[in-house]
């Protein structure tokens, strides 16, 4: 019953990460709390329903185009809003106000084309096999999320450590101005990053639409507030704490249900941040840095 | 005439009175703002005043000026508890800790089901508030934030908003500062709970969570922090947009987003701006950009 119950919880766990990655990497390079990424999370799970429904691609050909698709929404949030922002270097608050009303804005136009009511992938669509594994019975659709999660997380990480391209957005997540004087691409790589954080946020839209099997146009908004939670207690910006806070998240949350209540829910991560944040004022993972005179 | 205000009255008496509740909470988030502290357990302050006056006007028949007072104090007193270990958090770090306070405030509202209704909420709250509560209200808090703003203390606040270091060696005590605004502001925005339950007669613990949070924030810094003027339009604007836009339909809310992000893209400062409105009203010089 444990290891189910652990099984579940990495498979939530790996979306969580998935989406904090997204969002921490815009926060780190484009130094935006982007509070519309939820929004683009649930146009991701609905380009896909789309995808399927209306085009008849197989699945893996609907979470490439939702990846795509929301990747596009995401540059054009970023070069109709946030780069006007940026270019009037408007204090940190207004991108944030701004990006709050593009959320109400996307979430009420998907809520008046697809309506407001829950929608499901069909079913011939969804894995039905599970296998055994170790006594535990593991779902394809499960084991397909943890994969697919791994993956990306993977590609991403050895992208930003290893290639020229990863050291460049490093360097721009420091200070754009100085990357821009050694020559980097700033405006390039700022469009880089917002169609990769969009893409990132709309495939994990995609696999919680698939890992619970419903699609409606507030989806993103429990998902946004608990990638608020994960990105700070992973360290504003860092990577790799986004991504090891988006895993215990979603151990916290699956065996608090287990054990305490499924009322509790979402409630986990925001109690886990207060407290967190009571002992660590930067977050588990990120460092504390002194203050400056 | 008199007919058409009765009229006018029974059909936008709730919509009129909300403009001096969010006015209410734009400003007590204003107040930390002013002392630079970007706090966002407003919403959560609102709910604590609302639950404890409710309770105590519904259950314990208190008399409705004491209840306000206790809807004040309430929130003071849970401000100055977490106060202690959260106002030394900064920046993103305080507004996260302060969101994720007010969504524990909600799980206790929800869990407390004996005395908060739990996730049903309170239903038949008297309703005790009379128009000129709500005006009388919105004038005296505007006067005391008008006159804090000139003393001392308001002094004190502006230098902990431009520098917290320099603030703490000129003399001035950082910590009781901030913690005497988030106060003061816990107190306001319970104020504006207390006048606004005992007004919709029905409670509930959703109406206090993350997405109010951020729509007291966003009433604010859309009016702009430079004047008391700014917060109280921020208000008008995010409560009455929706009314307004009401021929869009089902679109409603689109427009309604687009807007926002409109007025922040192009007015940066927010909307009270004297010097912008200066420029549009009198002394309009094309090609010039301040």
């Amino acid at each position: 019953m444990l290891e189910q119950q652990l099984f579940n919880a990495l498979s939530l766990g790996c979306v969580y990460a998935l989406f904090a990655l997204g969002f921490t990497l815009v926060f780190g390079v484009l130094g935006v709390v982007n509070l519309s990424q939820g929004a683009v999370f649930m146009v991701g799970a609905y380009a896909a329903l789309t995808a399927i429904t209306k085009m008849s691609f197989p699945l893996w050909a609907a979470i490439l185009f939702a990846f795509a698709f929301s990747g596009l929404v995401g540059v054009l949030i970023d070069r109709l809003v946030l780069k006007p922002l940026r270019a009037r270097d408007a204090p940190h608050l207004i991108p944030m106000i701004a990006t709050i009303g593009l959320a109400i804005a996307i979430n009420s136009l998907v809520q008046g084309l697809f309506g407001a009511e829950n929608q499901r992938f069909p079913s011939e669509v969804l894995p039905q096999d599970s296998l055994q594994i170790a006594g535990v019975s593991v779902t394809v659709l499960e084991l397909g999320i943890i994969l697919v999660s791994f993956l990306l997380m993977t590609v991403l990480m050895l992208t930003l450590k290893k290639t020229q391209l990863g050291r460049a957005l490093r360097a721009i997540a420091e200070s754009p101005k100085a990357a821009r004087l050694l020559g980097i691409n700033v405006d390039g790589l700022f469009l880089l990053t917002s169609f990769v954080a969009a893409g990132l946020g709309g495939i994990s839209g995609v696999l919680i639409g698939l890992y619970s099997n419903a699609l409606f146009p507030l989806m993103g908004q429990p998902m946004l507030h608990k990638g608020i939670a994960v990105i700070i207690l992973g360290g504003m910006g860092d990577i790799r704490g986004a991504m090891l806070a988006g895993l215990f998240l979603g151990f916290a949350e699956v065996l608090s249900v287990a054990y305490i209540g499924s009322d509790m829910r979402d409630a986990v991560a925001f109690g886990l941040l207060f407290l967190v944040l009571l002992v660590r004022p930067k977050g588990l993972f990120g460092s504390v840095q002194e203050r400056k005179v | 005439m008199l007919d058409y205000l009765d009229n006018f009255w029974s059909i936008y008496s709730n919509l009129v009175l909300s403009l001096g509740t969010a006015s209410l909470l734009a400003l007590s988030i204003y107040l930390t703002l002013s002392c630079g502290m970007l706090a966002m357990a407003n919403a959560a302050f609102m709910g604590i005043g609302a639950y404890t006056s409710s309770i105590l006007t519904m259950n314990y028949g208190w008399p409705f000026p004491a209840a306000i007072a206790a809807g004040m104090a309430a929130p003071a007193l849970v401000a100055f508890i977490i106060g202690k270990p959260t106002l030394r958090l900064s920046g993103v770090y305080l507004a996260m800790a302060t969101l994720a306070f007010g969504e524990v405030v909600r799980l206790i509202i929800i869990r407390a089901e004996g005395l908060t209704g739990g996730a049903l909420g309170l239903n038949g709250i008297p309703q005790l508030t009379q128009w000129w509560h709500v005006l009388l209200a919105v004038v005296l808090v505007l006067a005391f934030l008008a006159r804090l703003r000139r003393s001392k203390i308001g002094r004190a606040f502006e230098a902990i908003k431009e520098d917290e270091t320099a603030a703490g060696l000129m003399g001035i005590d950082v910590n009781g500062q901030k913690m005497l605004a988030f106060a003061l502001g816990a107190a306001i925005a319970g104020l504006a709970g207390v006048l606004n339950a005992h007004l919709t007669f029905f409670i509930g613990p959703q109406e206090y969570g993350f997405d109010r949070g951020v729509e007291i924030l966003t009433m604010t810094i859309l009016g702009g922090i430079n004047s008391l003027f700014g917060p109280v339009i921020g208000a008008f604007i995010i409560t009455l947009l929706p009314e307004l836009l009401r021929s869009f339909k089902d679109y409603r809310a689109v427009a309604n987003g687009l807007i926002l992000v409109l007025i922040v893209l192009f007015m940066p400062k927010g909307l009270w701006n004297p010097q912008w409105m200066r420029k549009v009203l009198g002394l309009r010089k094309k090609g010039v950009t301040p």
